[in-house]
Parts: C-alpha cells; sequence; structure tokens
C-alpha cells in the first residue's frame, strides 16, 4: 500500500486505517458522526494528499484542456478554479477534476498558460494515459502526484483558524480561487477555496519535500488545536459530501454515465469541441433516458449502494449510487440513476431493501445548505 | 477491550446472556467499535422459532449493514423497544441497555458449544 506523508501521523492518532485508492488511509478517529458535526459546525482536517495533480504548460496546454474536458477552461484567469469532467468517445465520465488557472494563456502577449489539474486517486493513470493519447500538439504534461501532497481545512471556522499562519488574505478568498505564497514559513503553498464538504474552508497543496509535510501539519495543529480542530476520516467526508449532494466517482458517475445524466450539465459546455461533444449534444436535444437525482427516505431504511429502485408497481426503474443515514438530518439519504419519467422533485420511488420495497421521494438537492 | 466472564461469545460477534431457558443477546464490544455509529436496528422476527445461526435481524451503521445472526435454536419472545428511537445504545452500552433480543431456547445446554470469553478475545486478537 502506497503511503502519504501523514500516514505514520493517522496511526499515532489511533485511526481506523483501510485501504483506499492504493493508499493506506484514515477511515475515522473518533467516529463518522462525531467527526462529521466538527466539520458542519467548526472545523476539520483531511489528509487529502492520495489526490493526483497533472501540471500542463506551454503554448498547446489550453487547447489540450479544453479538448479532453467539459467545462469552458478559456474562461480562467490566474488564481481561478473550474470543477469539469475528463470524458470518454462515448460521453461517459472518465474522471470528475479540477482545473487551476496557475498563469493565464495569453498567446497575443507571448505568454503560454500554466494549469494544474487535480483529478481522483484512483485514476491517475487512467487519465494521464487517456490525456496523453489526445494530445497530439505537444503540451509539456507533469504527473506532480506522488511529491504533492494536499490538505483540506473545512468548516465554518477553517478559514479564521488558518489565516495567522500566513500574510495572504485566505479569510476572504473567494469559492473556486486560490492563491499562491507562502504558508506556515513553506513557500509556493497553493491555497484554495474549495472542498467536498459544503461546510466552507480551504485545501492546502505544497510539495513533500524538505520536512514540508511536518511544519504545515504542526503549524496547523498548533494554532488549531486549542479552536478545537479535528481530525476527519474519508467516512465523515463520504457522509458530508453525500449530504451536498456532489458526485463520488466510481459511485455516482462513471465510464458509463454521461455528464447530462450525472446532472453535470452545468459544467458541459458546448461553446467548444471536446471528446464525445457531438454525442453529448444530441443527447441533451433528446434528453437523457435516465438521470442521477437525490432522493429521502419515507419508510425507514437505510439505502445503499446497488440496491435496486422500483415503481409502486414493482418495476425496476434504476439503482442507488450512493446512500447513509445524514448525520445533519437524522434521516436516510441517498442518490441514484431513475428513469427520466420519475426524475423530477417528489416523484414516489421505491427502494428494495433486503426483499422489501421502502418508499422513498426524490428531494432537491443538496440536502444540506450549503455554507460557502 | 472488555468481554465479560459471565456471557458466551460466537464468533459472528454476538453475545449470549443465559438465566434459565432464557437467552439475552447482542453484539460485542469489538462488534460495535469495528461498525462505528449505529444508526437503526432492523429485528422483524419477534415471535418466530429459528435455527442456529439463521438471521435475526441487522444491524445498519452509518457506512455498512452487517447482518445478525442467532446463537442458539430457540424463540424470539422480546425485541429491545429502546433500540428503536436509541440504536446508539448498541454503541455505549453494547453488554447493557444495548442488548437486541430475548430468546426462549429450545436447548439450554447448546450454549456449552459457543465461545467463552477467554478464546473470543483470543479470536478477536485482544
Amino acid at each position: 500500500m502506497k503511503e502519504t506523508p501523514f500516514t505514520a501521523k493517522h496511526i499515532a492518532a489511533g485511526a481506523k486505517m483501510a485501504e483506499f485508492a492504493g493508499y493506506n488511509m484514515p477511515i475515522s478517529y473518533t467516529g463518522i458522526n462525531d467527526e462529521h458535526a466538527a466539520v458542519r459546525n467548526n472545523a476539520g482536517v483531511f489528509d487529502v494528499s492520495h489526490m493526483g495533480e497533472f501540471i500542463f504548460k506551454g503554448e498547446n496546454a489550453l487547447e489540450l484542456i479544453q479538448r479532453v474536458t467539459t467545462n469552458d477552461a478559456s474562461k480562467l484567469t490566474a488564481g481561478k478554479i473550474q470543477y469539469s469532467c475528463l470524458t470518454n468517445e462515448n460521453g461517459g465520465i472518465v474522471d470528475d477534476l479540477l482545473v487551476y488557472c496557475i498563469e493565464e494563456n495569453n498567446l497575443h502577449a507571448g505568454k503560454a498558460g500554466v494549469y494544474m489539474l487535480v483529478v481522483n486517486a484512483a485514476n491517475i493513470e487512467k487519465d494521464w494515459d487517456w490525456i496523453e493519447f489526445q494530445n497530439t500538439n505537444g503540451a509539456e504534461m507533469h504527473n506532480i502526484s506522488d511529491r504533492t501532497g494536499l490538505l483540506a481545512i473545512q468548516g465554518p471556522n477553517a478559514s479564521k483558524i488558518l489565516q495567522p499562519l500566513t500574510d495572504m488574505d485566505i479569510l476572504n478568498l473567494r469559492y473556486y480561487t486560490f492563491v499562491k505564497g507562502k504558508f506556515a514559513g513553506v513557500d509556493n503553498v497553493i491555497v484554495s477555496a474549495t472542498g467536498y464538504t459544503g461546510a466552507g474552508g480551504l485545501e492546502i497543496y505544497f510539495e513533500d519535500k524538505d520536512g514540508n509535510a511536518d511544519k504545515i501539519w504542526d503549524a496547523i495543529f498548533k494554532e488549531g488545536t486549542p479552536k478545537g480542530l479535528k481530525l476527519i476520516g474519508l467516512g465523515a467526508r463520504d457522509t458530508l459530501r453525500l449530504e451536498m449532494g456532489y458526485c463520488l466517482y466510481g459511485n455516482d458517475i462513471d465510464d458509463f454515465s454521461t455528464p447530462l445524466e450525472a446532472g453535470l450539465g452545468w459544467i458541459t459546455k458546448f461553446t467548444k469541441n471536446f471528446t464525445a461533444s457531438e454525442y453529448l449534444q444530441k443527447q441533451k436535444a433528446a434528453g437523457p433516458d435516465k438521470k442521477l437525482v437525490g432522493f429521502e427516505m419515507i419508510d425507514r431504511g437505510i439505502p445503499r449502494h446497488d440496491y435496486r429502485i422500483k415503481d409502486a408497481e414493482g418495476n425496476l426503474i434504476g439503482r442507488v449510487t450512493s446512500g447513509t443515514q445524514s448525520p445533519t438530518l437524522g434521516r436516510a439519504i441517498g442518490m441514484g440513476y431513475v428513469s427520466t419519467a420519475f426524475s423530477p422533485i417528489d416523484s414516489e420511488i421505491f427502494i428494495e431493501v433486503r426483499d422489501k420495497l421502502l418508499k422513498a421521494k426524490v428531494s432537491k438537492l443538496p440536502f444540506v445548505q450549503q455554507k460557502q | 477491550m472488555d468481554f465479560p466472564k459471565e456471557l458466551r461469545y460466537t464468533k459472528d460477534h454476538e453475545w449470549v446472556r443465559l438465566e434459565g431457558d432464557i437467552a439475552t443477546i447482542g453484539i460485542t464490544e469489538f462488534a460495535q467499535s469495528e461498525l462505528g455509529d449505529i444508526v437503526y436496528v432492523e429485528i422483524e422476527t419477534a415471535g418466530q422459532h429459528l435455527g442456529a445461526e439463521a438471521v435475526f435481524g441487522t444491524v445498519e451503521a452509518v457506512k455498512t449493514v452487517s447482518d445478525l445472526f442467532l446463537p442458539v435454536t430457540g424463540t424470539i419472545t422480546e425485541v429491545n423497544p429502546e433500540l428503536n428511537n436509541q440504536p446508539e445504545l448498541v454503541n455505549s452500552d453494547p453488554y447493557g441497555e444495548g442488548w437486541m433480543i430475548k430468546v426462549k431456547v429450545d436447548n439450554p445446554a447448546d450454549i456449552e458449544n459457543l465461545l467463552t470469553s477467554d478464546a473470543y478475545a483470543a479470536q478477536v486478537g485482544s
């Protein structure tokens, strides 16, 4: 199993550890509900160093990103971030990712853009190979995943806790923007107003060398521990993201679901051509046959990945992709694909739980209001 | 971890307390700790006569769902009513308020086939 720069610290803190995407990762420390509440109400630290980072440079970097991803990266100026998808030739989602514009592309002024793509850990190789295969115009590509550390500090008080560690203004950083500079005495740190919890907060990228990981970790906890900052595992990361209706790659989206089916039409821009854009444009015009929806249980029971979704007559209409008891709401929630006829809000659907059909209703996402 | 000496255990992490021919059954300290926050205990087998190792219910934690196995053959006479609204009692007091069912056992001697506290502790490595 691979380790992050912080694996030994998680074990020393008594975390329940498990393999995730080839890495030995912390699942929980004090319990999922407790960690979940800490993030919603105050602040918590997630080690997400397993995520992948690619740097694209050169005069064809933007052209390549535009061709392989669904969102319009030409809109990005330096310091801005975009959520996007990589698609395959059938319009399926190879991965969902973030595109960071580190230096703006302005070829008239003789300046080539520099971009960072942040991808899911389990997809690093698949994404790299697929982009490289399409890199026919010679954009410069660097995979910096193994030497990049990433901590997410999330929660309504996260930015306030971290502000004393840098001269950069991170307290007023706008959502989906970032700054780069000295943080906790370490140079070239990216501090980004992003996250996977809907609770507000920051993500911190740094180069894993010369003891940077220890410096940043120690500074964050020296500042944060007196203010109730807690360690959070991947278990609570999943319940937090599900309350927001954020997709988890491999559960809610995969190579066989399209961005339009997954409710990601808002990051699918037909102002440019990209892999399978023609097919997706046709799918948009015709309307997809199935859609990813959020639902709340009415009958008592908890939906889980792969449970069947049926209509009142017992006909199969879809499958659950994610489900849990929502720690914030105290009710069972889930997401899943259903035939488009059942996708409107308040549609009555039934989840098959251990041979019983339990009533649920399609509900608006997010389940919990976003704070950012 | 605490595995009281007066109880018997199964390899599936249930415990049994036998008083006369009535067995009280729950899940162990180890099981609740592995499951994490328990959010729902579903037992719909009250009144049923089931064989040893039959599934008598399920326990849902935030992330996982596990079947509950009956340690000894008998009739389920009672389900802990408190678990309906407070499933977290299984986490906080697995051998006390977090008990799950009472069973009138067919043959009280069956309990001798279950693990002792020491044998169970050895199995879970603590």
